[in-house]
């Protein structure tokens, strides 16, 4: 069992996100950066889509009722275990009556504490992600609040190489977010996607797991198109564009949306734009669809590489 | 198939079908979903229907966008089934207008110059059909209501409405599956369970291509109907 000392600024329990069940009007839900959340659970052991705690810019304060290996990826917070500093990615052993600490976020905005073994909260529809918006999913349907208790459902603490089971690259969440152009690009004017693909836009305040609204030069239609459509089926990543200032479509977004979509960022590179915060940066650059599969390609076969070290015990 | 096929990102396509809310569109989108769930294309991990579309999700692991590609043309379009939607029964809605239940009936009768019989007598006269489902778990949007009946949103939105009010929207009508703020003009409710979760197994009542008839009950009958009698 953990209990929630304080909730921090939005913990909430995330999977792999809530598949097959779109057609229903189910959000898919989720971890926002699903390598980070990745990462945290290879690291924890586990499956790397099980559920874990995702926090967002402010962490949260976690006491252990029993000892339990547990492990942290995605943005730093300043972690430490019962007073004690811990790195941003790695895994560790919490005895009994250990407090996790985390602070704000120092690089990034979202972390995962991953404990090994899972949590112990009810499937619904194949997934313990939280769906905040029908209230269901993760911990009684809502963000974590102080006094919470969670169980956890097989906790293991012993890991293989425990001490120095860290992440040995360094995770930036610097750089240009790419994406694929489409399903409607082709209701854009050239100058308008040179527009998005040319200029630096800002992360206004209204940014949470729903999406991301973007300040910045203004994207033009052709003349004959409207930025209303017959609603159609919206991904994570997805780009609409209803009043020519880009929305980028996230975790818990609906399923299916009006408003005109110029591209979709790759989901390599959905982490970058899920570790921005209100007032950050991001510049946009266009790749085919071939491209952004090889690249996934790649991301995964990093993801693989790691669990095989981590198997056979020789991160260091 | 050879409906013009577009990338949504590197692991979703969209397969353009239709540009318009038509019975016609809706048709096909319900045969060009069904061909797609038989043909079973490996790697296909989700359809999504709407109005004019079919959103895929596949995993580009097994199956690259140009294969998808090459899958769908290989796929031959099927006659879609007559008279619109799928081939199911019409789902009979039971709902309670008026009152507490429908606090805006009154409002909705004065806007079209009808009485509040009326009013409840076209909206439950017609057969609705079940365009797509989004916005929420189990949300359908229909088409198919009596013009006559039409009426413009709340001015300023309820901050809860009931799980099962059924509400008029311009000319859309729509039950909402969970409690949530709302600006539908609330004309009745229904105790049936859109989307329920019991435990961890979940139901949803409708999906895309259904038909949707809707059946006036009394405050008493909706009562036993929610006490399960």
């Amino acid at each position: 069992m953990i209990e929630i000392q304080r909730p921090g600024l939005l913990t909430t329990v995330q999977d792999g996100g809530r598949k097959g069940y779109q057609a229903y009007g189910v959000p898919v839900c989720g971890a926002m950066d699903w390598l980070s959340l990745a990462r945290a659970n290879l690291l924890a052991g586990n499956a790397w889509d099980e559920a874990a705690l995702e926090i967002t810019g402010l962490g949260p304060a976690v006491q252990f009722s029993e000892s339990c290996a547990f492990a942290l990826a995605g943005a730093d917070f300043s972690a430490a275990l019962n007073g004690r500093p811990l790195a941003a990615h790695g895994a560790y052993l919490a005895h009994r009556g250990d407090l996790l600490e985390l602070g704000a976020a120092r690089n990034g905005f979202r972390g995962y504490i991953a404990f090994s073994g899972g949590m112990d909260l009810p499937e619904i529809m194949e997934s313990r992600s939280t769906c905040l918006s029908a209230q269901f999913g993760g911990f009684e349907g809502r963000a974590l609040k102080k006094g919470d208790r969670i169980g956890l459902r097989a906790p293991q603490f012993w890991l293989r190489g425990l001490p120095k089971r860290q992440l040995r690259e360094n995770c930036s969440f610097e750089g240009p977010v790419r994406v694929v152009p489409g399903p409607q690009d082709g209701c854009f004017s050239q100058a308008g996607l040179e527009t998005f693909f040319s200029s630096e836009y800002r992360l206004g305040s209204q940014c949470d797991r729903m999406g991301c609204r973007l300040e910045g030069a203004n994207i033009a239609l052709k003349e004959s198109c409207s930025p209303n459509i017959l609603s159609d089926g919206v991904v994570m990543g997805s780009i609409q564009v209803p009043n020519g200032q880009p929305i980028v479509m996230m975790a818990d977004r609906q399923t299916t949306g009006g408003y005109v979509k110029l591209g979709t960022v790759i989901s390599a590179d959905l982490p970058l734009m899920a570790q921005k915060r209100p007032g950050d940066k991001v510049r946009f650059t266009c790749v085919t669809v071939q491209e952004a599969q090889q690249i996934r390609l790649q991301c995964l076969r990093r993801l693989r590489n790691l669990e095989q070290e981590l198997e056979r015990g020789d991160l260091w | 198939m050879d409906y013009p096929m577009f990338p949504c990102g590197d692991c979703a396509a969209t397969l353009q079908i239709g540009d318009r809310i038509c019975e016609e569109v809706n048709r096909t989108v319900v045969s060009v979903m069904s061909a797609l769930q038989e043909a079973a294309i490996p790697g296909v991990r989700e359809l999504v229907p709407s109005y004019g579309a079919v959103c895929i999700h596949y995993d580009p692991e097994l199956l690259s966008y140009n294969a998808l590609q090459n899958r769908i043309q290989q796929i031959s379009a099927r006659q879609p089934v007559q008279g619109g939607g799928n081939d199911r029964p019409a789902v009979r809605i039971p709902v309670c207008y008026g009152g507490d239940y429908g606090p805006d009936l009154a409002f909705v009768a004065e806007h079209s110059g009808l009485t509040p019989e009326e009013v409840v007598r076209r909206h439950s006269a017609g057969q609705y059909l079940v365009y797509m489902l989004g916005f929420l778990p189990g949300f359908a949007y229909m088409g198919g209501m009596d013009e006559s009946i039409a009426c413009p949103r709340l001015t300023s939105p309820r901050s809860r409405i009931p799980a099962g009010s059924v509400g008029i929207a311009g000319s859309q009508t729509g039950i909402y599956p969970l409690a949530s703020p709302g600006g539908w003009q609330l004309i009745g409710r229904t105790p049936v369970k859109l989307f329920s979760i019991e435990g961890t197994h979940s139901t949803f009542a409708l999906s895309a291509g259904d038909r949707v008839q809707f059946v006036p009950v009394s405050p008493e009958e909706y009562r036993k109907l929610e006490a399960g009698v």
